[in-house]
């Protein structure tokens, strides 16, 4: 038998009784929280190996959807086959980055969520793993995962109502939602704590932001459709900037437009801390009110 | 542990969906010590407040009063340092269903810093020790028995070696078997290694043969904490039961199941 399985010593990979320098401590100190964050996205890895026939039939319902939305273009009367094509694109774009982004705040909505309903939630919480390797494992993985699916809807999309997308910069476009990626993890770490606070509440909560976030970030029409107020709340989402950018690099072949980089870095910059910050005051209110357990 | 108090606020479900909160206080002034090496066990009724007092010290809650410190680290204030010394098994075994036995055992390893180098081997190796059978380790834990589960429950708190091993009803809904074979387990665990145990329970044999001492938790209150031989004497009585009834003058009732804290008040106070 090696050393430490079974046995009651303090853990050697854990950090306690090390006996080397402060730097050495803190080396060890990151590398068990990377293993840590491996260890979310293996499991997610697992997960979605299981559910595999799950994802297939939810990736066909979204490409329909899609389609629905996309089809619209196509009825609008009186507009050239290049004005269609414009149109159809310009939907095609936002069902595409409401399709990420509903997988970015589904996984992290669902973090505290999943783990109260197969009942693992206290083992996790109670396990030597920060709260932000934790919470941005989660994000890291949903972005992975929801990057993959928005290219397949894309592209499905795309060739069944043919779009001529010849200018298109896709690198940009993809450089841009990997940055808008930050920004939409740190909110999604706010959301996550919802179920926390509110167990059978929490959940729904999350989705209601996801929703307003997108209605005022012109999922499908121009902010400057908006009433005043809304185009006002629509600086403030990071949407915003990724739906203006993506729509900019495919229809036109604009590259990163610094004007949609910057409000994004900030927003990326700000929301991780915050949305940390967040979790933790939520966390408190739960351990303090019994409300970290599993349901059932 | 000096003084720890715990009190939640909820709605007597009797009286109604708006009848106001009151206070039912889980845990109340519950004082006691535990040597390195030790194995406690705390009996009690289904909302008696061991959940609660393993939660707790699982930092799982936050306290109203007193202090509960494991070798030195304050459970609140130093919760990090803690979580590497703790691990826990509890009455319901808690895995990701469709995940197998070994992949589940990965997850919870990796937030303890073992790289897939490590669990290559230690998983394994553990589950052996567990009596799991080999070619199940693939399987989804869905598939698996009640007592299989908490076979596994077991081997994934020990294979983060805690030096505190918090056991909150490990055997409750076990067929008798399973049970026996899971105590004898818990005793390997201490006989092999300087395992400091906080057994909570409600089945008084078990207590009896696997503990130093026992304590009995009744209403958030622990009433005594001392060698089973003494607790006889005390009482003059031949049986933890009778000791429990002496102490209580209630019967003890054991109740199978789920004994969640916040289920636990409508035994206590109903």
């Amino acid at each position: 038998m090696s050393s430490g399985v079974g046995s009651t010593e303090p853990p050697r990979s854990g950090g306690l009784g090390f006996a080397g320098a402060g730097a050495g401590r803190f080396a060890l100190e990151t590398r068990n929280q990377l293993v840590g964050l491996f260890g979310i996205v293996e499991r997610n890895v697992y997960l979605t190996k299981r559910y595999f026939l799950w994802d297939v039939a939810f990736m066909v319902w979204t490409i329909a959807n899609t389609l629905t939305i996309v089809f619209i273009a196509r009825a609008i009367p009186g507009i050239t086959a290049a004005e269609e094509n414009t149109a159809a694109t310009v939907l095609l774009v936002g069902a595409t980055i409401w399709a990420f982004l509903g997988i970015i705040f589904e996984f992290m909505t669902e973090t505290v969520a999943w783990e109260r309903w197969e009942g693992t939630i206290e083992y996790t919480f109670m396990a030597p793993l920060s709260r932000l390797v934790h919470l941005f494992g989660q994000g890291a993985y949903a972005v992975l995962y929801g990057l993959i699916r928005a290219t397949i809807l894309f592209f499905v999309v795309a060739a069944f109502i043919g779009i001529h997308a010849p200018e298109a910069n896709y690198a940009a476009a993809l450089g841009l939602l990997a940055l808008a990626s930050l920004s939409f993890i740190g909110v999604g770490i706010m959301t996550s704590v919802l179920p926390l606070i509110s167990p059978e509440k929490g959940a729904q909560l999350g989705f209601v932001c996801q929703g307003v976030m997108l209605v005022v970030s012109g999922v499908y029409y121009p902010v400057s459709v908006m009433p005043e107020w809304m185009q006002w709340i629509s600086k403030f989402s990071p949407a915003t900037y990724a739906l203006r950018g993506c729509r900019a690099s495919i229809i036109h072949g604009t590259g990163m437009v610094w004007a949609d980089v910057w409000p994004l870095l900030i927003i990326a910059v700000l929301a991780t801390p915050i949305g940390l910050a967040v979790f933790k005051v939520g966390e408190r209110h739960a351990k303090r009110h019994g409300k970290l357990k599993r349901s059932g | 542990m000096r003084d720890l108090r715990k009190t939640f606020r909820r709605r007597d479900r009797k009286a109604g969906r708006f009848a106001r909160k009151r206070a039912w206080p889980a845990l109340d002034d519950v004082t006691f010590t535990m040597a390195r090496g030790e194995c406690v066990a705390i009996l009690g009724q289904n909302g008696s407040g061991k959940s609660t007092l393993v939660r707790l010290l699982s930092t799982l809650l936050i306290d109203d009063g007193g202090e509960a410190r494991i070798f030195g680290h304050d459970v609140d204030k130093d919760a990090s340092a803690i979580r590497r010394l703790v691990n826990r098994v509890s009455v319901e075994a808690s895995f990701f269903k469709k995940m197998s036995a070994s992949e589940n055992l990965s997850y919870a390893a990796r937030f303890y810093g073992m790289g897939p180098n490590q669990t290559r081997t230690a998983i394994p190796e553990i589950l052996g020790r567990v009596g799991f059978p080999p070619d199940r380790r693939g399987e989804a834990m869905e598939n698996l028995s009640r007592g299989m589960q908490q076979k596994v429950a077991l081997a994934r708190a020990l294979l983060t070696s805690p030096v505190l091993l918090l056991l909150d009803e490990p055997t409750t809904g076990l067929d008798p078997r399973s049970k026996l074979e899971v105590q004898e387990f818990i005793r390997q665990v201490r006989a092999e290694h300087d395992a400091t145990i906080l057994l909570c329970t409600h089945d008084m044999a078990e207590a009896e043969t696997l503990a130093d001492r026992v304590g009995i938790l009744d209403r958030g209150r622990l009433l005594f904490l001392e060698p089973v031989a003494d607790v006889k004497r005390r009482f003059g009585v031949e049986t933890l039961e009778q000791a429990f009834f002496a102490a209580t003058g209630r019967e003890f009732v054991a109740e199978e199941g789920d004994s969640n804290d916040d289920d636990e008040y409508r035994e206590v106070f109903g």
